[in-house]
């Protein structure tokens, strides 16, 4: 086209349809721009997820991978005759006899019988150190409990050493390299286990030990028992102390406190409290519990009252607004019908908030349950074989297990730490799906 | 509203009692370098007696001493376990606080390892390619000591590979920490004559001491040391303030307490080497090895009888007081001496602890069973 030959007028009504045109194409273009960046949001959004998803999958595959094996564990049966000459019993021995009898070398004894070709000290030792060294125990609570078994010969279940267990479990009958093996079994040892594993003798059952036991210096028999009763017993105290602390102080807050400068000072410190890092708790516990009124270290009493310090504000929070949600005619009602102020709130209020309110209280819990930090403070990081009985016992918790086994050298360790987060996480995801399924029993809409 | 009330007072009075009433467990605080074997004992004698299994809690040495030293009663541990010696000022604090009698008990010794990953070639150090590769202040071209310039193991040693110095430790709070810089570092730092002179200096040597420091050039240390000495300051206090500082420009990392997690990383990474004690080294030495110190590899036999350099002794201190108030104390620190315990052959030693010689396992078992206090 040139533009030279054309008349003003045609000029003009090009001009317009020029911009009709542009209008047209800007407004396509502006729609096109708007949804590419809706497209992009939405793309950023669904990284975000995957990333996050991403990460939660390769957590628990590892910690699953890695912890899957405790929950095995290897055990050797061997026939041991339960000799009265060496042992100095008989059936009709009594439960004082027998636990003064020597059934450390009675089991030495009666693995060297196994292995005759073994005479050399050092090879004899390291014979001895395939099996668990709470073996001779374990074969004299077997004859407490039942002593006829004097002179017998039975076919034991041996637990095997946590390095058997590991060579067996991960290593034994695999193609590898010299120099490439896991554990630290020598050779002797392992000719050892080839011959038991031939015989048919080795045997991998579930592992009840991890349930049973309290923790223990020796891998093979560490259990989670007593952390979990410790954390029991933390959360009890815990949950006693903070729910009934917490919803009254709620009910107050919403209900009866006055609006002044006092009560608006206390909203502000209480929505402060539940950012403070819990280590900070744990710090004032050991001021005030412990060095203040003198109370015992290491006991599940002063842990519940340390949480309770932590859970508190997350549990008044969400309680005060549970009973916020609560429809103003609902009250009008019962001040309608002639209801008191504390009737309308305990008749009325109270069991219509209380399913937000135990959301918010388990979520505290399970907040509890996880937390390490304000118990190192107060001693509560321990090595501690007997399993608590009650509040004022020295006890664990499961988090701090987990954080004691993760720091020993010992291989099997790995496993068991591993083991120990399944176990709370299970603990973690029940008490949570908990939650949920009561908000969505008891909820109701207005 | 009652029952509320009611569990109040319950959990109050609870409270009450269980302040009142002796314990019937021994607490046990202190080094974690010696709570694996500590639980080992207390576990064992919680099966074997009628006593409740002491409980172990792993506060550090120093963390141990200090809740040790905070007086005597229930509320106060009854035993420390310590990677050291107790100091002369922590003893003085126990006694101000009235922990008068403390009965001290040698255990064994623990080596500190210089370690990489089995797949890659062991490393052959002295204690001077240590200091030289890993302090802070390293001898310059004139003697003067300067920042820390070296790059790879061959800058610090011609004989040694090219490979980047890349050492993963524990933190300063750490009691492995301290002593490797005092065993490793301080002792390579005397391996330097100039260094070592000073070190000899006694405190009225203030002309030589400080001719050395200019010949050094390390007047901040020395001025460091007069601050917190006074006129008391020796040559050694210079030494220990210049050889114990460890390089913080990234070849020393610092990997946490948790040594399992150093092992890990040690793996991941070929050239890298890591520091821990010798029972780790033990449990994973499928994974990875010790570098030869002095030509000394990090053995049992090596550590035991001393010709391995960087090892360290572990004491546990019991508080002579608490002997008949909490039950099984006398038993349990019996049981800890025993020769089935710590003895050569003891389970212990299974453990990784290197145990002491037949003399000094006969002299000490024989003081601790008599309960003899310590004098420092």
């Amino acid at each position: 086209m040139n533009s030279s030959t054309k008349t003003d007028a045609s000029r003009a009504v090009e001009a317009l349809f020029d911009d009709r045109e542009l209008l047209a194409l800007k407004r396509a273009a502006a729609l096109k721009r708007r949804n590419r960046s809706e497209k992009r949001f939405r793309w950023a959004g669904r990284l975000s997820i995957t990333f996050g998803m991403a990460c939660v999958l390769f957590l628990f595959t590892d910690i699953i991978s890695k912890g899957i094996g405790a929950f095995t564990q290897t055990y050797v049966d061997v026939e041991i005759t339960f000799d009265q000459d060496q042992l100095g019993l008989t059936p009709q021995s009594t439960e004082l006899e027998i636990k003064a009898a020597s059934f450390g070398s009675f089991f030495k004894k009666a693995l060297r019988e196994q292995y005759p070709e073994v005479t050399e000290r050092k090879e004899k030792r390291q014979l001895y150190a395939l099996f668990s060294s709470d073996m001779p125990l374990i074969l004299r609570n077997m004859v407490i409990a039942n002593p006829a078994l004097m002179g017998t010969t039975q076919t034991v279940s041996m637990i095997a050493d946590d390095d058997f267990d590991t060579y067996y479990k991960h290593s034994y009958g695999r193609d590898q390299d010299e120099g490439d093996q896991i554990g630290r079994l020598s050779d002797l040892q392992e000719s050892v286990v080839d011959s038991l594993v031939k015989s048919g003798a080795v045997v991998t059952k579930f592992n009840t030990i991890l349930f049973t036991n309290s923790t223990s210096s020796e891998p093979e028999l560490a259990g989670i028992k007593g952390a979990v009763i410790g954390s029991i017993l933390t959360l009890l105290v815990t949950l006693a102390l903070s729910f009934p602390i917490a919803v009254a102080t709620a009910i107050y807050l919403e209900e009866f406190a006055p609006t002044n400068k006092l009560t608006d000072f206390i909203e502000v410190n209480i929505n402060n409290l539940a950012a403070v890092p819990s280590v900070i708790f744990g710090l004032l516990g050991l001021a005030i519990f412990i060095n203040f009124f003198g109370m015992p270290r290491s006991v599940p009493l002063i842990g519940g009252f340390v949480l309770t310090l932590m859970t508190l504000p997350t549990i008044i929070i969400s309680s005060r607004a549970a009973i916020k949600a609560v429809p103003p005619s609902i009250r009008e009602a019962a001040y309608g019908m002639g209801a008191s102020k504390m009737q309308t709130v305990l008749h009325h209020v109270l069991p219509l908030a209380m399913p937000g309110m135990l959301t918010g209280t388990i979520i505290g819990m399970a907040q509890a349950l996880g937390e390490t930090a304000p118990l190192l403070m107060i001693g509560m990081v321990a090595f501690i074989v007997d399993t608590p009985t009650g509040i004022t016992d020295p006890a664990t918790v499961l988090p701090v297990q987990i954080y004691l086994w993760s720091d020993s050298p010992e291989r099997m360790f790995v496993e068991k730490t591993s083991a120990a987060i399944m176990v709370l996480l299970a603990f973690l995801i029940f008490m949570n799906g908990f939650a949920v399924w009561l908000r969505k029993r008891l909820e109701r809409r207005w | 509203m009652k029952n509320i009330l009611l569990g109040f007072a319950a959990v109050a009075m609870t409270a009450n009692i269980s302040t009142a009433a002796a314990r019937d467990s021994i607490s046990v605080v202190g080094s974690s370098t010696v709570y694996p074997f500590a639980t080992v004992v207390a576990e064992r004698f919680g099966k074997a007696t009628d006593f409740k299994a002491p409980k172990v809690e792993s506060t550090g040495s120093g963390g141990g001493l200090k809740l040790f030293c905070r007086g005597v009663g229930v509320a106060t541990p009854d035993i420390t376990n310590a990677s050291r010696r107790i100091k002369s000022s922590e003893f003085e604090q126990c006694q101000e606080n009235g922990v008068k009698e403390i009965i001290e008990v040698l255990i064994g010794y623990d080596g500190i390892v210089l370690a990489n990953t089995k797949g890659s070639d062991p490393m052959a150090l002295s204690r001077k390619d240590i200091y030289m590769a890993l302090a802070k202040l390293v001898p310059g071209p004139d003697g003067k000591l300067i920042e820390n310039p070296h790059k790879t193991w061959k800058d610090v040693n011609s004989a040694l590979p090219a490979s980047k110095i890349e050492v993963l430790g524990p933190p300063p709070t750490s009691g492995t920490r301290d002593a490797f810089a005092e065993l490793a570092l301080e002792g390579g730092a005397r391996q330097v004559a100039d260094i070592d002179a000073l070190y000899k200096m006694k405190a009225d040597q203030v002309d030589e001491i400080q001719v050395m420091v200019g010949k050094l050039g390390v007047e901040a240390a020395w001025a460091a040391a007069l601050q917190s000495k006074g006129s008391k300051a020796k040559g050694k206090d210079v030494v220990k303030i210049i050889g114990r500082s460890v390089r913080e420009d990234g070849a020393y990392i610092e990997a946490g307490e948790n040594d399992n997690l150093i092992v890990n990383k040690l793996v991941a990474n070929s050239n890298a080497l890591g520091i821990f004690g010798f029972s780790f080294l033990d449990q994973n030495s499928d994974k990875v090895q010790g570098s030869t110190i002095d030509g000394e590899e990090p053995s049992f036999d090596a550590i035991a009888n001393g010709e391995y350099k960087v090892s360290r002794p572990l004491y546990f201190y019991v508080k002579k007081a608490h002997i008949g108030t909490v039950p099984g104390i006398q038993e349990f620190l019996n049981m800890f001496v025993s020769e089935d315990t710590i003895g050569p052959d003891g389970y212990l030693i299974d453990k990784g602890l290197i145990p002491l010689d037949d003399d000094s396992y006969a002299d000490m078992a024989d003081s601790a069973r008599a309960l003899n206090k310590l004098n420092l």
